[in-house]
């Protein structure tokens, strides 16, 4: 089985956004969602790198073990999903997420938190696999289609790396020792303890 | 013809300025030389930082990209909180279990005499039993959301419990306002009488006649261990009030690390104070004779005043002519 992850080269991202555009458009993402969003790091100063991020998809994940009613679950390919049936959305995921990726639609009392939504790496949710209902709550199960996340996928630069940990490490160490230089791999070693050494 | 020698000293003059100059500039935009590391930015940042940036979207929040210390939490909150909770409650009920086994149920030593005193009027148990209500309906919620995953989840399975801590959030939320009127009630009503004074003293000294049969120190409206129930709840209902609020709106203020904090305090606050009610609902109600009737009809016997709150009796019983009260039957 893979470990699924993803990696930003930020040498090569240019904040084009069409990662966010992407995942909005591929799972009709209700307004003010974000489950991915480019940062920008030193804007407008030398070195500037922006950084595409959503969920990570963490080993031992932090959300996992603060959510209340143990809504979180990771597939075979240690893919981070939860159930929205089981959600209460108190928010302890979004406090505890190292990413920022948990997300509340503004729908329960006093206008503040909903089921939370986040990054499923195209992976959908507990439902069967490609189901209406399915691609309501959670969007659409690329993955189930034999295909990756459409953020990666349609990145312009390949700057935004989808698969097997082991796989996109060894592109990005390559590329690294190419080009001779590279501002690593972000978020890896808060994510799953290690990070990509060149 | 000057003028035109002129324009290319000038002309000439730029050229090699940016000749020289040109170099350097493109230097300084090597990506090589100067790209951000993420390394580095935590190195520069030290403990506790976070990596932040400029985003498009109108969250202010996801301007966050990375805060590690994150996960510093959800093992506090996952593990410590949670053991902390089970303890205070499991805690608190083997050691009354233990009490009542050594000391039972405290009698009045007297016997009932049959006559009645009021002790609490409709307004002060109005304003308690909303309070105790809802807060036995928090602390259950509250405690759910701590425990109830290693607790409740493996019992009932998923379904059920999902539901039962969806309702257990919303009750949480909207009786956390009735709690908070309540509190603010008991202040009013009761704050004059629990200003710690020499009997208290006194009373502590005497371990409050709760050790020993037939040990009654003086007291009045409220003794010590009473008032110690009353600042409890009323710090603690504070406390838990305030954290609460900031959780409810928290698209209103703060950061992670505020709601962390306010997480934090909240669940400490209410494992100390739910192991302190739970002493209290003891000694309320199977604990000791005729003290539920306080709070029940609000009418309590006198033998029991006597013994437990003599100085009140004496304050009471001095000005039955100004106050209309019921003489029983004879």
């Amino acid at each position: 089985m893979a470990r699924l992850k993803f990696l930003c080269d930020a040498d090569r991202c240019i904040e084009c956004n069409a990662c966010v555009t992407a995942c909005k458009n591929e799972h009709e993402v209700p307004w003010g969602i974000n489950r991915r969003r480019v940062v920008t790091i030193n804007d407008g100063l030398p070195g500037e790198r922006s950084v595409s991020m959503a969920c990570m998809h963490c080993t031992d994940a932090p959300c996992a073990s603060v959510c209340p009613v143990d809504c979180f679950y990771t597939t075979d390919d240690a893919v981070v999903l939860h159930n929205k049936d089981t959600c209460i959305g108190c928010g302890y995921c979004s406090y505890a997420c190292p990413f920022g990726a948990p997300q509340y639609p503004q729908t329960a009392n006093f206008g503040t938190r909903g089921k939370m939504d986040k990054c499923t790496y195209c992976s959908g949710g507990p439902e069967p696999d490609m189901s209406e209902v399915e691609y309501i709550k959670y969007g659409s199960n690329r993955l189930a289609e034999g295909k990756l996340p459409l953020c990666a996928e349609m990145c312009s630069t390949k700057s935004l790396l989808a698969g097997d940990g082991d796989i996109i490490a060894e592109i990005y160490r390559e590329r690294v020792v190419t080009r001779g230089y590279g501002s690593g791999a972000w978020g890896w070693r808060t994510a799953y303890g290690e990070t990509v050494t060149v | 013809m000057a003028h035109n020698i002129h324009r290319l000293v000038v002309a000439l003059g730029l050229a090699l300025t940016l000749g020289l100059f040109a170099p350097q500039a493109i230097a300084q935009v090597n990506p090589t030389a100067q790209s951000v590391t993420e390394d580095a930015l935590f190195e520069a940042l030290g403990n506790g930082g976070s990596v932040t940036g400029r985003i498009t979207i109108p969250d202010a929040h996801a301007g966050q990209l990375i805060a590690p210390e994150n996960r510093v939490w959800a093992a506090l909150q996952g593990e410590t909180l949670h053991t902390i909770s089970i303890w205070a409650v499991i805690g608190m009920v083997a050691l009354l279990t233990l009490f009542y086994l050594v000391r039972g149920k405290i009698r009045i030593d007297g016997g009932m005499s049959g006559r009645k005193i009021l002790r609490f009027n409709a307004i002060e148990r109005f304003a308690h039993w909303t309070l105790a209500s809802t807060f036995i309906i928090l602390a259950l919620s509250g405690l759910n959301i701590i425990v109830g995953r290693t607790v409740l989840l493996p019992m009932i399975g998923e379904g059920a419990f999902g539901t039962l801590s969806a309702w257990g959030k919303i009750a949480h939320n909207f009786l956390a306002w009735p709690f908070m009127v309540a509190l603010v009630m008991i202040v009013v009503l009761w704050l004059i009488h629990n200003i710690p004074n020499k009997v208290d003293m006194e009373w502590i000294k005497q371990g409050g006649g709760l050790l020993k049969k037939g040990v009654h120190p003086p007291a009045k409206k409220f003794n010590a261990g009473q008032k110690l129930i009353f600042w409890s709840v009323v710090l603690g209902g504070a406390a838990l009030s305030f954290t609460g609020v900031m959780m409810l709106f928290p698209n209103e203020v703060a950061t992670f690390a505020d709601w962390q904090f306010y997480q934090t305090i909240h669940a400490l606050t209410a494992a100390v104070l739910s192991a302190i009610i739970i002493a209290h609902i003891y000694i309320g109600s199977v604990g000791m004779e005729g003290a539920f009737d306080a709070m029940g009809s609000g009418e309590v016997d006198e033998n029991w005043a006597k013994e437990h709150h003599s100085l009140w009796v004496e304050e009471v019983k001095g000005d039955t002519g100004s106050k209309a009260r019921p003489h029983p039957a004879e």
